[in-house]
């Protein structure tokens, strides 16, 4: 049997049996099932309930604060004091009182005295809803045509359409693109980290435990750290995969099962939300805003499908993983070149320098995809794997496209090269702490 | 026959240091031969340019007469000096694992192994980590991996390392054995007591160079100088005064009238003239030639590098 692929398979199941990836590969998808689900349960979960007991002195807003699933308002007459006497023996946890002069003041402060504290969301609901009748009612002081009014505004919304070479027309959305070139160059960055971590951990391993010289005696250094490179490689691809595959059984089997009912419920609630603010007959802009939101949800899902997706899940791939070789080899250099992981710092700075700084302009080259910068560090090989990924979404002309990934492959063969030659001759060194001059002696010693 | 392994003219060269300066060797097949030096003599870099894990800067390495290549890596087995297995490994897959790298096929290795491990009694050993293992047991393993593709060529750096007398006259019997089947070995080490015991020819390396190269038998004879021990009942003033001129007491130990007294010979006078010299005064109870051990070569040639550079010239 081939010996890289001996050591590929060593490496690989080594790290799979591990309990800790196993540990890792249920806790990474609980984790982002949880970052996606939490929000949802937090605004799903059973909210107390409020009585609201409404002092309206001036009349106005008797009747008309819609009640909802959390709040039900009761309206009645009297004193303060005797409505405040109801919170202590009544079913009410709230009592508002709204003055006489509600209508014509500048600004209306209702008070609202409480048991239980309300939440942000109860204060807003409320001054929400009795803005929008306000409004209503002094237009229709004022004899004006809520329908008017309710034309002339409009919201504006700016559509991008790219019009490529040949005149094909595309709808664009820079902050999709933006937040999708984000998620691809993470997703990168993640596993060069990770896994680029492992292997140099891996060379340190071999190099503390002596066995290296015990298995380069039986194959070539350059094949025992090629295998380490890719049988880690595929332990990333493996947890990624899972990942993915966990983390979406996860997060449906949770909306789906243990959230049915909340779900019908919310989608009830809604429904009945919108009635009571279609059957109010006048209509207001915080209307317009609500019905915007579902729109803007359906635009960024659009603008997705817009996306070229088989064309940039190739480039990712193609990037995700030489990005990843490249690196590695550098890692393993490292890690051939120290005697423990306490001493990788001096190297590590140097060689994570590129890929902090590609974050550091990725903002920049958003916002100008095309510009000299832009340019230059998505094809720059050390920086291109997170840089290009931040382009590709808005659209990267083919030949820098292709120059990028030539260059990547260049990169990467000469990398590998370097790392190979440091690598073979650190593993066998020890005791004394290396400097960068002597890294640079290793690289002429004869093999 | 052809040697199993010539070197020729090696020069390696490191960033500061020269660590091997125009060494050759010839090793004969089925021999123990020894390669001697002190620490950074240069031992470890000839090794490794033997196992091809670092090349030479110029000179070659024949491996059965034809030149060192890849393909030979399957033939040698090394126990490198700073040895090691993966900790958190079995002990199954882990031989299991090197013996492949070593070109063995999979089941092949299982049979082969099976037997060492019967060989050894550690057939129970088999699931265990390699850190619940004690040092020497470990060192058995890695024993075991050595010679598990029944090298042409073995290479032992310090094999002895680590392991308790018993475990260690076991290993000795081992190489002894494998050399009956065939095996040729060279065999690294500071300890000359296991030198004389098993090696048929050695090398002495140090400070970059090679100072002596010889069978022990030879080189044992011809570090000689006339030495001679007697045990005597008598009058040692007597004694000493027979001795005269012909040879030089170096030592002497009294118990009671008899005496133990260290004698070196003087020009061409052999052992029986020294005798005729003093029989008349002593009643002689043992006369013996004293024969340097390896110990003392090694740290005479060692210090007098350049005294006995001359005198090594007759062993090539």
């Amino acid at each position: 049997m081939n010996k890289l692929l001996l050591i590929i398979q060593r490496e690989y199941f080594s790290r799979v049996k591990k309990k800790s990836f196993l540990l890792m590969t249920i806790l990474g998808p609980l984790l982002m099932a949880g970052v996606m689900i939490v929000p949802v349960w937090l605004a799903m979960r059973d909210k107390t309930e409020h009585q609201v007991f409404v002092l309206d002195h001036s009349g106005l807003f008797i009747d008309k604060i819609p009640n909802t699933k959390e709040i039900k308002f009761t309206y009645g007459v009297g004193t303060i004091d005797s409505a405040k006497a109801k919170l202590k023996n009544g079913p009410f946890d709230m009592v508002m009182e709204i003055d006489i002069e509600a209508i014509n003041n500048d600004k209306t402060t209702p008070h609202l005295y409480y048991k239980k504290e309300p939440g942000i969301s109860t204060q807003q609901y409320i001054s929400n809803t009795m803005e929008n009748i306000l409004f209503d009612y002094r237009l229709q002081g004022d004899s004006i045509d809520v329908g008017k009014i309710e034309r002339a505004r409009r919201p504006v919304e700016v559509k991008t359409i790219k019009v490529s070479e040949d005149g094909f027309e595309k709808k664009t959305s820079a902050e999709t693109n933006m937040i999708v070139g984000f998620s691809l160059a993470v997703a990168i960055y993640m596993m060069i980290f990770l896994y680029g971590a492992q292997v140099m951990r891996g060379v340190i391993e071999e190099k503390t435990n002596r066995i290296v010289e015990v298995i380069v005696s039986s194959v070539k250094p350059f094949q025992l750290m090629l295998g380490k490179i890719i049988g880690v490689a595929m332990v990333g691809l493996t947890q990624f995969v899972l990942w993915i595959i966990l983390t979406f059984a996860i997060s449906t089997f949770v909306t789906g099962v243990l959230f049915k009912d909340q779900i019908a419920d919310k989608i009830k609630q809604e429904q009945q939300i919108s009635k009571v603010m279609k059957d109010d007959i006048t209509s207001h802009s915080d209307k317009m805003e609500k019905v915007k939101t579902p729109n803007e949800a359906i635009d960024v899902l659009d603008n997705l499908s817009k996306i070229d997706v088989s064309h940039v899940i190739l480039v990712f791939a193609f990037y995700f993983l030489l990005g990843y070789l490249l690196y590695a080899a550098l890692f393993a250099a490292i890690g051939s070149a120290v005697d423990s992981e306490a001493d990788t710092q001096q190297f590590m700075i140097p060689v994570t320098a590129p890929l902090i700084i590609s974050f550091a302009i990725a903002q920049g080259v958003a916002s100008d995809p095309d510009s000299g910068l832009a340019q230059f560090f998505s094809i720059f090989p050390l920086t291109s794997p997170i840089v290009m990924m931040v382009r590709l979404p808005f659209g990267v002309p083919t030949w820098e496209l292709a120059l990028s990934m030539v260059m990547l492959v260049v990169g990467f063969l000469f990398f590998t090269w370097l790392a190979g030659k440091i690598y073979r001759t650190g593993i066998l060194m020890y005791g004394k702490k290396t400097t960068w001059k002597e890294l640079g002696k290793w690289l002429f010693y004869k093999g | 026959m052809t040697p199993i392994l010539e070197v020729k003219n090696i020069h390696k060269n490191y960033a500061n240091h020269v660590a091997l300066r125009d060494v050759s060797l010839v090793v004969e097949p089925k021999k123990i031969f020894g390669l001697l030096g002190p620490n950074g003599a240069g031992k470890t870099s000839l090794i490794r340019i033997i196992n091809q894990i670092t090349g030479p800067d110029s000179g070659e390495v024949l491996f059965n007469g034809e030149r060192l290549a890849p393909k030979h890596v399957d033939f040698i087995g090394y126990l490198p000096e700073e040895r090691g297995l993966y900790k958190k490994m079995s002990v199954g897959e882990q031989v299991m694992y090197l013996a492949q790298l070593k070109g063995l096929k999979k089941d092949d290795a299982k049979i082969k192994l099976q037997n060492w491990f019967k060989k050894f009694e550690i057939e129970n050993w088999w699931d265990k980590k390699i850190e619940e293992l004690s040092k020497g047991m470990q060192q058995k393993v890695q024993f075991i991996v050595t010679v598990l593709h029944e090298p042409k060529l073995l290479i032992l750096d310090e094999p002895f390392s680590g392991f308790d007398p018993i475990n260690a006259q076991l290993i000795k019997n081992e190489i002894l054995e494998l050399r009956e089947k065939g095996a040729t070995i060279i065999f690294s080490t500071h300890n000359m007591g296991s030198v004389e015991e098993l090696c048929d020819h050695i090398a002495l390396i140090n400070k970059s160079e090679k100072l002596l190269d010889g069978s022990v038998k030879e080189i044992r004879k011809n570090y000689k100088s006339n030495i001679y021990h007697i045990t005597f009942k008598g009058n040692l003033m007597g004694f000493t005064n027979a001795l005269w001129a012909g040879a030089e007491l170096l030592d002497k130990k009294s118990d009671d009238d008899v005496h133990s007294v260290t004698v070196k010979l003087l020009r061409q006078n052999k052992p029986n003239d020294l005798l005729q010299a003093v029989l008349n005064h002593a009643e002689i109870l043992s006369f013996q030639e004293v024969v340097p051990s390896m110990n003392d070569i090694f740290i005479s040639v060692v210090e007098n590098k350049t005294e006995l550079n001359t005198q090594s010239t007759f062993t090539e």
